[in-house]
């Protein structure tokens, strides 16, 4: 407010990416819809092939414009358009879309909850005389009373849920030595130690993909060998959709990760002014905060 | 420390122009413009589906249409209303307004604001693309759910239903976007001496409707993606056979649904003391009282969401939580209703089309107040649910409390935007107009769903058909008025008289201390407030 460190406040050229990718979204969803469009009407099968194109149109322009807009973005960073108060503009505006996607897990978590604490329960629960239900004890892992799914046939069955510590518990430890490795490569980049930044952030990187691949091993046996799919009802439904989206996340902040440690390599950053490092950062710890509630209200209670 | 200046990369010589212009802009002022633009189309948009399915009523049977394509209208025509015609007009002012009012150079994101609105057509597109598909023979048109998406009607519905889901996520993504930059403008782009309890009541409103939009707009977000996966990817999160509930949807939705009314009522709320003051020519009475109610009303939004479903089954203690819950929020609003009313106390009052359309709106919103808390009481909702009764109510909310406000702060801002006074014999007309027909759709309304109605029903019995007539007169009126707000402004924009900086005798804040219209950067050197 009313101490800029700086008074004149960056306002970019106009740029044409965000449009483009605007186009690109609307491609890229209607691609889909005509794609899928076939589940609901066997009539609209001639529609996936240019569905699938139109997909495919939409994720290039998407990426193309993303890329180019981050460059943009690099450039005026390097080329020191960024003082003190826009700096704080991305910090604060990093903040509140962390928020946002704090609440979009909290609609996932939500449903997990509602079904395991009140619909799964209530299903379990009727009077004998009434329910059609009459094995259904509704206990929780729960593929609800209709049975689970083998083979695309929704068939009744008993449900294997994912053990914690296994596979998820050594997820666990990768996910917050990841977090410890970007703080000490924090520390580096303060301490002006370039090597200790860059061996940090490789680490990080390392960490992260390692954990997407326990992640696909870990989806791989649930669908090959557990028979735990997306169609195995409640308890299928809400792991895989967390685990799922979360794992995306992971995905994304990898990338983000991966363009910081080659930025860092080419010497960008310096001690008093480096906020793209620290929004990744920050997003970095979201997603492991995440992490930590999947990892005890999805595995292990 | 007033010397702040924009740095000046983006000189009045390079702009593009044309198209490029208007594709590639990062200027506050383009960018709410396009907004407003977008949001006045898409108004008559969803205004033509209505007057559509009020022809449909006009008198019992079917007439026009099948009842499948009247269920199409009827949602698509909410889902424009709300999410392409009623919010972008309040991101628009925002856009417009909150720079100019905090003494900031420019939105503090200018380039996530293009993309903000540049999804929007996208969006509007994805929405009323199904009914063309279908003319072709392309799926069966658009969603036939209502705009409220319940299962398990929307997993066995067709394409529209897709197109609709993906119309609310990149609706939701813009949301986002503007949130984020209004919370970020306002937090780190206000003018010196600009305290946060000395913001005017629009950014104060603008401020706590972008914290319920990061909050609540994520989670219909999530809604619908699970929606989507059940559609398709053979989850079940809303069928019982798989342990989910399609109940659990009425929540999801209506934690996003119940602070959405607030989301679209809280920037007009703001419109009002700051225009009530500017015509009563004296300062706002109980400024802090106004900004606690705003954030009480924001914060009661997020907890009371199921009264709209009381009767899909709830445990008792539960119905009396949201009942109890819900009621509360009337005490933050009756503040508000007390303070609009003391500021005119004993003002010497004008009554330019804008203040007219303010006092219009503080009777007609308060019915609608009034009603909403006839409709909180679970013994009397059993009856009202479902009914032209809840139809009625909140019309009252969002369209008298919602655009009859934007139209309010549009007459109040538009000489500050175009330089140029409106019409104020055709404003004036404008506002009768509307009242007047817009009474006389909608109180028909109430006594129809008291006896019984049911909305979202083509058809009718026979007792209902003269208030239906009247209804259906007067809504083709109320739309044909509307014909004259376009015309107001077109001509306005074009030219007419100049306007002053002030533009309006009792006008305070730091908009009007810039000239009409304000040049293209809005403060190059920030003010210093006092």
């Amino acid at each position: 407010m009313a101490t800029h460190s700086n008074n004149q406040y960056y306002v970019p050229h106009g740029s044409i990416y965000p449009a483009v990718i605007a186009a690109g979204l609307l491609s890229l969803a209607s691609g889909f819809i005509f794609s899928v469009a076939t589940d609901k009407s066997k009539d609209l099968a001639y529609l996936q092939a240019p569905g699938k194109w139109m997909m495919i149109l939409g994720a290039i322009l998407i990426l193309s414009m993303v890329f180019k807009w981050m460059g943009a973005v690099i450039t005026e960073s390097v080329t020191g358009q960024f003082k003190g108060w826009e700096d704080k503009s991305f910090r604060i505006g990093m903040i509140v879309f962390i928020c946002s996607e704090v609440a979009f897990f909290a609609a996932f978590f939500g449903a997990l909850f509602y079904m395991r604490v009140l619909s799964v329960p209530e299903l379990g629960g009727y009077d004998l005389d009434i329910t059609p239900y009459k094995d259904f004890l509704g206990t929780w892992p729960s593929t609800g009373p209709g049975g689970m799914t083998v083979s695309g046939e929704f068939k009744p069955g008993t449900l294997h849920p994912m053990a914690a510590w296994g596979l998820p518990a050594i997820n666990t430890a990768l996910l917050l030595s990841s977090g410890a490795t970007i703080t000490w490569a924090h520390w580096g980049l303060i301490k002006n130690n370039r090597k200790q930044l860059i061996i940090g952030m490789a680490l990080t990187v390392a960490l992260g993909i390692a954990f997407l691949v326990c992640q696909a091993t870990e989806y791989h046996e649930a669908y090959t060998e557990m028979g735990l799919t997306l169609r195995s009802g409640a308890y299928g439904a809400s792991f895989f959709m967390l685990t799922g989206f979360h794992g995306f996340h992971v995905m994304l902040g990898t990338i983000m990760l991966i363009v910081i440690l080659l930025r860092c390599m080419k010497g960008h950053f310096t001690p008093e002014h480096h906020f793209g490092f620290e929004g990744v950062a920050w997003y970095w710890h979201f997603v492991d905060v995440v992490w930590l509630g999947l990892f005890v209200f999805v595995y292990w209670l | 420390m007033s010397t702040t200046t924009v740095a000046h990369h983006e000189e009045h010589a390079e702009h593009p122009t044309g198209i490029m212009r208007w594709l590639t802009t990062t200027n506050h002022k383009d960018i709410g413009t396009m907004y407003l633009t977008f949001a006045l189309i898409m108004f008559f948009v969803g205004g033509a589906m209505i007057l559509g399915i009020r022809a449909e009523l006009f008198k019992p049977g079917l007439q026009l249409m099948n009842p499948e394509f009247f269920n199409q209208l009827i949602g698509v025509h909410a889902l424009i209303m709300i999410f392409a015609a009623l919010m972008p007009a309040a991101t628009g002012f925002a856009n417009w307004m909150i720079p100019l009012q905090i003494g900031a150079p420019d939105m503090a994101l200018p380039r996530l604001n293009n993309w903000g609105f540049w999804l929007l057509p996208p969006s509007a597109i994805l929405l009323t693309l199904p009914f063309t598909l279908a003319l072709f023979g392309i799926g069966d048109g658009a969603l036939a759910t209502g705009w409220t998406f319940y299962p398990p009607l929307s997993i066995q519905g067709g394409i529209g239903v897709d197109f609709a889901i993906f119309a609310v996520h990149l609706l939701g993504i813009s949301s986002v976007l503007g949130s984020i930059n209004i919370i970020v403008t306002v937090f780190n782009m206000r003018a010196p001496g600009m305290t946060l309890m000395k913001m005017p009541m629009f950014v104060w409103g603008w401020l706590i409707t972008a914290f319920l939009l990061i909050a609540t707009i994520p989670v219909l977000a999530g809604a619908v993606t699970m929606l989507l996966t059940d559609r398709h990817f053979g989850t079940h999160f809303f069928d019982a056979a798989g342990g989910g509930d399609p109940i659990m949807f009425q929540h999801l939705f209506w934690f996003f649904g119940h602070p959405e009314v607030y989301i679209l009522l809280l920037p007009v709320w703001g419109f009002i003391p700051q225009i009530l003051e500017t015509f009563s020519r004296k300062p706002m009475y109980g400024y802090k009282a106004q900004v606690y109610s705003f954030w009480g009303v924001g914060v009661l939004s997020v907890v009371v969401w199921a009264h709209h479903f009381f009767t899909s089954g709830m445990p008792v203690p539960a119905l009396l939580y949201f009942m109890y819950s819900t009621m509360a929020i009337s005490l933050p609003l009756a503040v508000m209703f007390f303070c609009w009313i003391k500021t005119m106390w004993k003002g010497s009052m004008s009554f330019e089309t804008p203040m007219l359309f303010t006092v219009g709106w503080i009777i007609l919103f308060g019915i609608g107040g009034l009603t909403g808390l006839v409709l909180a009481d679970v013994a009397a909702d059993a009856q009202y649910h479902n009914s032209y009764f809840i139809v009625a109510h909140f019309h009252y909310t969002l369209f008298a409390g919602g655009i009859m406000g934007i139209m309010a702060g549009t007459y109040y801002w538009l000489p500050k935007m175009t330089g140029h006074m409106y019409n104020e014999k055709l404003g004036k007309l404008h506002f009768w107009l509307t009242a007047i027909s817009f009474n006389l759709t909608f109180i028909p309304q109430f006594f129809l769903g008291l006896a019984g109605m049911p909305r979202r029903i083509p058809d009718y019995a026979l007792q209902f058909a003269e208030f239906n007539m009247i209804s259906t007169i007067a809504a083709f009126t109320l739309g044909l008025s509307q014909l004259l707000f376009v015309y107001n402004i077109v001509t306005c924009a074009r030219g007419g008289k100049k306007a002053t900086a002030q533009v309006w005798e009792g006008a305070q804040g730091l908009e009007w201390t810039l000239p009409s219209p304000p040049p293209y950067h809005s403060f190059t050197e920030q003010p210093t407030v006092k």
